[in-house]
């Protein structure tokens, strides 16, 4: 791979966007929060966090998402964990999220708008989720 | 335990963001049969006292969370540096900031892999916080030197929560480690 300077990377970012420049603020409803403490690190959030921004780039969904890391979120026995929070879905933390996890939340839970059973660990409450 | 050189930075850069830091510095230098990591910044610094503390394993400052009685980001740092025989220093002043300086040997066979170096300081720059990190990067055995601010890469390509940005940043990290 020959080094890119950052001109060429700046051409590259205004072809790709073209005229979803307008949209970057405005609109993202979605939000995808990462944990990235110590524990969530150990546990390799790292590939999660990776897997969702490929999958949401792949998708084109990124004039809807945005996509966060925080510290730990004190999930830390069920690492790497995920928060999604949107419209039309309760605001969920998935656990356990290793990198094949986390491109199903972002198909299942964002694109289908449905939960993906044995990952939820908080919200919604513990009594609703199907064991 | 963390897996590779760069979880450990990640980890370590996270500290620094939460230490309210305006500019991080961070180096990464392979020379001449060692590996040197320099991480250093403006936040709000640590006391002698807490400076000591912060090598115990059961020691954190409990503000993030209020009954934790662990704090594991320096203790995994300095755990691995013991084992793989290299070196670590961590000075810091109230209210001027905090630097830490660690090395592994090169051909030591417990020095972690250094790992996604690229993924890893762009995701250092993803924190939720008006900062800046500038990352100075030498490989002398495969000649590489370079440096890159966030503040450079996001006027490139605008704030890294949108994936389309993060992609095209990271594949322009990417080919500065090629």
């Amino acid at each position: 791979m020959a080094k890119m300077t950052l001109d060429q990377l700046r051409k590259l970012r205004e072809e790709t966007k073209g005229d979803m420049a307008r949209r970057e603020t405005e609109g993202k409803e979605i939000q995808v929060v990462v944990g990235m403490g110590t524990c969530g690190i150990a546990a390799g959030s790292k590939a999660a966090f990776d897997a969702i921004m490929k999958t949401v780039d792949l998708l084109k969904l990124s004039d809807k998402v945005i996509i966060r890391q925080t510290g730990c979120m004190g999930l830390c026995h069920v690492e790497p964990t995920v928060e999604v929070i949107m419209p039309g879905m309760p605001a969920t933390i998935y656990g356990k999220v290793n990198a094949a996890t986390a491109e199903e939340i972002v198909r299942k839970h964002i694109v289908e708008k449905k939960m993906l059973d044995g990952h939820i660990y908080d919200r919604p409450a513990i009594d609703i989720v199907k064991k | 335990m963390h897996f590779a050189v760069s979880d450990f930075i990640l980890d370590l850069l996270q500290n620094s963001v939460e230490a309210g830091a305006s500019l991080i510095q961070l180096s990464v230098v392979a020379k001449n049969g060692t590996l040197s990591c320099s991480i250093g910044d403006n936040g709000k610094g640590m006391d002698e006292k807490t400076l000591a503390r912060v090598r115990d394993p059961f020691f954190t400052d409990g503000v993030k969370h209020k009954r934790r009685k662990v704090g594991l980001g320096i203790p995994f740092l300095l755990q691995a540096v013991e084992q793989a025989g290299g070196a670590s220093s961590l000075s810091s002043t109230v209210g001027v900031g905090t630097l830490l300086e660690f090395s592994f040997p090169a051909d030591h066979v417990d020095t972690p892999p250094l790992g996604d170096l690229a993924g890893t300081v762009l995701q250092a720059m993803c924190f939720d916080s008006g900062y800046e990190l500038v990352f100075s990067r030498v490989d002398e055995p495969r000649g590489l030197s370079y440096e890159i601010s966030r503040s450079e890469l996001r006027a490139a390509v605008g704030d890294f929560t949108d994936a389309g940005a993060y992609a095209l940043a990271r594949e322009f990290l990417e080919s500065q480690e090629s």
